[in-house]
């Protein structure tokens, strides 16, 4: 039987394989793309989308709650979990069809199935309608990433669940105890405590969202504190028994019964049974290893996203397709640039930062100034009753230049990229605070904060 | 009188198309033949257009900042009275089909009066002076934005605040940098491979500079890297091809003994009220006499003909960070030695400056290229058609020589003269260059 032959078969449809796809299909280029799930991966199916969908769930409960506040009487309303996953559903499916749209939109083949590699141009895709093989002068592999456990615990969907179980799981457990504060860990505790779950947050480093700024994680363990979510950092899990009613959770002094464990201790490459040892594709630390152009060891054979190395974001993976699609057309594509991309935890109060922590920033020797500015001194985030969190802004002192921005507080995930263009096209603090920025808004924060940087702030 | 059409000139064999900088007459201005009235950019050089005609500058057409076509009608100059629609009528619609975007062509009907020309704001009342005292000692020190570079004249720098900054304190000429972001756009990374470092940390600087390739681990940053092709070096790119595959080269190299002209040179150079004279001035005097004698060297190839040119327009080449451009000095074979040294260097620093005259730009009818600032001893280069040859000239250098007393110390310099073969035989050459050599070993016959 003769092979079907594309320019590019990508495997994988999440963030980063369905971009590269698209974009490959824009740079005149005969693409495939092989998906073992549904299209658009863990992100539009399992992850980023229906997390947000159920956080939005959850900011509307507590908005309810807190009706009496914006002096609206609301009594006994009901918030149906089950609904929320329901809906939560419906976003993921009609972003997945969103997708296949895309796919059509752009002529690219959609094989489902899933891929092996067999050669260099070959991919073999099994478990849709028929075997078959697939010829490409390129391939790209984007097969994600599968949630971790820890050593001798089993992620059975039903005791102990990941984020794939949770986001389909229309039970709410009463108790709940989330292993890992890490952006996923954080998000889950925001919406199961929302809905009335009992949560208990541990995290084995010494503070929750370990990888941001010192300042922002104290904000938001405090913030989480004050809705009762118990946190615990500085623990270290031995054991997770089930049990007939539920699971325990053994720690180094401590043992914590809950209905259900949600392990959110980080994610690994998914490259089982991809063939990655057929071709000699070199790893390390089991993920794939790139150039700059995301071109594996293997000439002609490219990696992106998750399976390629951290951080495991979505946009990273999306713009690494759109390095790879463009050094495969031939184009002379800019490689990404690792240290500006901007990470995000959906929680309430929202978490975004670019750049270095100011302890990094510090640690690279470099002479710092800091501004920060809360929001209770906003007179949007006043009116909006979101007065929780602060913008900090991390510079060079010589220069100006914005080393890192940490932003707690509403909408913080979209207030972030003003700070991304700026660094993109290497702002300093003075082209921030030369720029007007509209009143009243959340984004005055960002202002008033890089003026607090240079001793000028006005509102503080 | 009849109006006269001010077109796009084409200033060399290369030029499609030309940017106007900026308008040194407006409208309403009565101009006269050989007034400069613009400046405009080509693909080499800044370059100023002249009026062909008398009258008045009724109409400009194209505003600073637009590319034309060569030919394109810029403007007209007529009589104030004089009908000049029926010339706009068809220059609207060719400035419209060359830039369909450019509104002031466009909307502007032909024959309207142009808009006024916005006149500079006048202040109603006198403003305070600004407080100037000093900032409050709690404000980090953090250096003010400098002035924006690019008023006026100087050339806009395409630089990011942040390598401004970092050039500023460096005290780095951001001229001297070729960026590397978009659109050519200096940017960080630029400023620290110019400083040959990574960004300066807490730590003390070295005290001794070490290489910095040294330093670099092997496998830092992308393999190489794609840097848009300046317009000069586009050109070049261009243009050298054009050369050196069809034009069959050959090359004469002879030795030139420099004592006396050096000491001529050190001697003219005390003269007061003389300009200073370079080993340069000396080869193109020493080549302009020698053109005029040998006139098989002074020839252009013509496909069936040759040219014998009866002036010396002689093209120097002069290096800029960013490419080759080689003006031309005219009508060496009647100027004085004192002549050509004022007016090279003055078109050397013209060039530099990129402000160079459209007749300066092209029409020589020999090169000479000099590489001997950088110890060069001997090298070959490549003619610039229509040209018939081009004189290399190395470094004059202290060597040992063989004298009738004995071996001595003698100051030598290279010549290498490359040459049409469809032109000219290599006894022409040689010939040619014998001649140079005899006037550089008199060289008082250069003075003359």
């Amino acid at each position: 039987m003769a092979n079907a032959r594309f320019d590019v078969v990508v495997v994988g449809t999440g963030p980063g394989g369905y971009v590269s796809a698209i974009r490959c299909a824009q740079l005149g280029l005969s693409v495939a793309a092989i998906e073992d799930d549904r299209p658009g991966g863990v992100c539009l199916n399992w992850g980023c989308i229906p997390t947000k969908a159920l956080l939005r769930n959850a900011e509307v409960v507590s908005l309810f709650s807190r009706a009496a506040e914006f002096g609206v009487t609301v009594s006994g309303f009901q918030a149906d979990y089950g609904a929320a996953i329901q809906r939560s559903r419906q976003v993921a499916d009609r972003m997945a069809k969103g997708v296949e749209f895309l796919f059509r939109k752009n002529t690219i083949t959609y094989l489902p199935g899933r891929g092996a590699l067999k050669s260099r141009t070959v991919v073999e895709v099994t478990g849709g309608q028929r075997p078959q093989s697939i010829e490409a002068a390129y391939i790209i592999l984007a097969t994600g990433s599968t949630a971790r456990s820890l050593p001798g615990v089993t992620i059975d969907e039903e005791r102990v669940i990941s984020s794939n179980g949770a986001v389909r799981n229309e039970t709410r457990p009463d108790t709940l105890v989330i292993i890992g504060a890490g952006a996923v860990g954080v998000e889950f505790a925001d919406v199961y405590a929302s809905y009335g779950t009992r949560v208990t947050l541990l995290e084995a480093l010494p503070r929750i969202l370990p990888v941001e700024d010192e300042e922002v994680s104290a904000q938001m363990a405090k913030a989480f504190t004050r809705r009762a979510i118990a946190v615990k950092t500085g623990v270290k899990v031995t054991s997770v028994e089930r049990s007939a009613s539920g699971v325990t959770v053994h720690t180094d002094g401590d043992r914590l019964e809950a209905d259900q464990v949600l392990m959110a201790v980080g994610r690994s490459a998914r490259t089982d049974g991809l063939g990655l040892d057929v071709l000699g594709v070199a790893t390390d630390r089991g993920y794939v290893k790139v150039s700059p152009r995301m071109e594996t060891s293997v000439a002609g054979v490219y990696a992106i996203g998750d399976m390629a190395g951290p951080p495991l974001l979505a946009h990273k993976a999306s713009a690494e397709g759109v390095v790879a699609a463009e050094a495969i057309a031939g184009r002379q594509p800019r490689p990404v640039d690792y240290s500006n991309v901007p990470a995000c935890t959906y929680a309430r109060p929202q978490v975004a930062s670019i750049g270095m922590t100011e302890a990094a920033a510090r640690a690279n020797g470099r002479n710092v100034t800091v501004g920060r500015f809360p929001f209770t001194a906003s007179g949007k985030a006043v009116a909006l009753g979101e007065t929780e969190g602060f913008v900090k802004v991390i510079a060079d002192k010589a220069t100006g230049e914005i080393l890192g921005v940490h932003i707690i507080g509403a909408e913080a995930t979209e207030l972030i990229h003003e700070f991304a263009v700026g660094r993109t096209l290497e702002a300093t603090l003075e082209e921030i605070i030369q720029t007007i920025h509209a009143h009243p808004t959340l984004s005055e924060a960002s202002l008033e904060a890089t003026l607090n940087a240079l001793g000028q702030a006005i509102h503080i | 009188m009849a109006a006269t059409k001010v077109v796009m000139p084409k200033l060399s064999e290369a030029m499609e198309t030309g940017k106007l900088i900026k308008w040194l007459k407006k409208e309403g201005d009565r101009v006269q033949g050989g007034d400069i009235i613009a400046e405009i950019e080509t693909d080499k050089a800044d370059v100023e257009v002249e009026a062909f005609g008398a009258g008045v500058l009724r109409q400009i057409l194209v505003p600073p900042g637009d590319r034309v076509p060569v030919g394109a009608l810029i403007a007209v100059i007529a009589e104030p009275d004089d009908d000049i629609s029926s010339l706009l009528g068809g220059a609207a619609a060719t400035v419209a089909e060359a830039k369909p975007a450019a509104p002031s062509a466009a909307t502007q009907s032909p024959g309207a009066p142009p808009a006024p020309a916005p006149s500079p704001p006048v202040s109603p009342t006198a403003r305070p002076a600004p407080i100037t005292a000093g900032a409050p000692p709690s404000e980090p020190a953090i250096a003010p934005p400098p002035a924006p570079a690019g008023t006026g004249t100087s050339e806009r720098v395409r630089v990011s605040p942040l390598a401004r900054k970092i050039a500023a304190q460096a005290g780095m000429d951001l001229r001297l940098i070729q960026g590397s972001g978009p659109a050519g756009r200096i940017v960080r990374r630029d400023i620290e491979a110019a400083l040959g470092s990574a960004r300066p940390s807490a730590a003390a600087p070295a005290a001794v500079p070490v290489r910095p390739a040294a330093l670099r681990p092997a496998a830092e940053g992308p393999e190489y890297e794609d840097v848009a092709l300046t317009t000069i070096r586009a050109t070049i790119a261009k243009r050298m091809p054009l050369s050196k595959a069809p034009v069959p080269h050959f090359y004469v190299t002879s030795e030139v003994a420099m004592d006396r002209a050096w000491e001529l040179r050190e001697q003219l150079n005390l003269l007061e009220g003389q300009p200073k004279v370079t080993v340069n001035d000396l080869v193109v005097r020493a080549s302009a006499i020698a053109l005029v004698e040998h006139p098989n060297v002074n020839a252009s190839f013509q496909g069936d003909s040759v040219r014998i040119h009866h002036r010396a327009h002689i093209g120097i080449a002069v290096a800029l960070d960013d490419g080759l451009i080689t003006p031309v000095l005219r009508n060496c074979e009647s100027k004085s030695l004192a002549q050509i040294a004022a007016e090279g260097r003055d078109l050397v620093e013209r060039t530099r400056s990129r402000k160079l005259r459209a007749t300066e730009l092209s029409g020589a009818t020999f090169s000479i290229s000099n590489l001997g600032m950088f110890d060069v001893v001997n090298f070959s280069a490549i003619i610039n058609p229509p040209e018939g040859a081009i004189l290399a000239v190395g470094a004059v250098r202290q060597v040992p020589v063989v004298a009738p007393e004995g071996l001595g110390i003698g100051r030598r310099m290279h010549l290498t003269l490359s040459c049409d073969h469809r032109v000219m035989d290599g006894a022409m050459g040689a010939k040619f260059l014998q001649t140079v050599r005899q006037l550089l070993e008199e060289p008082l016959r250069l003075l003359i």
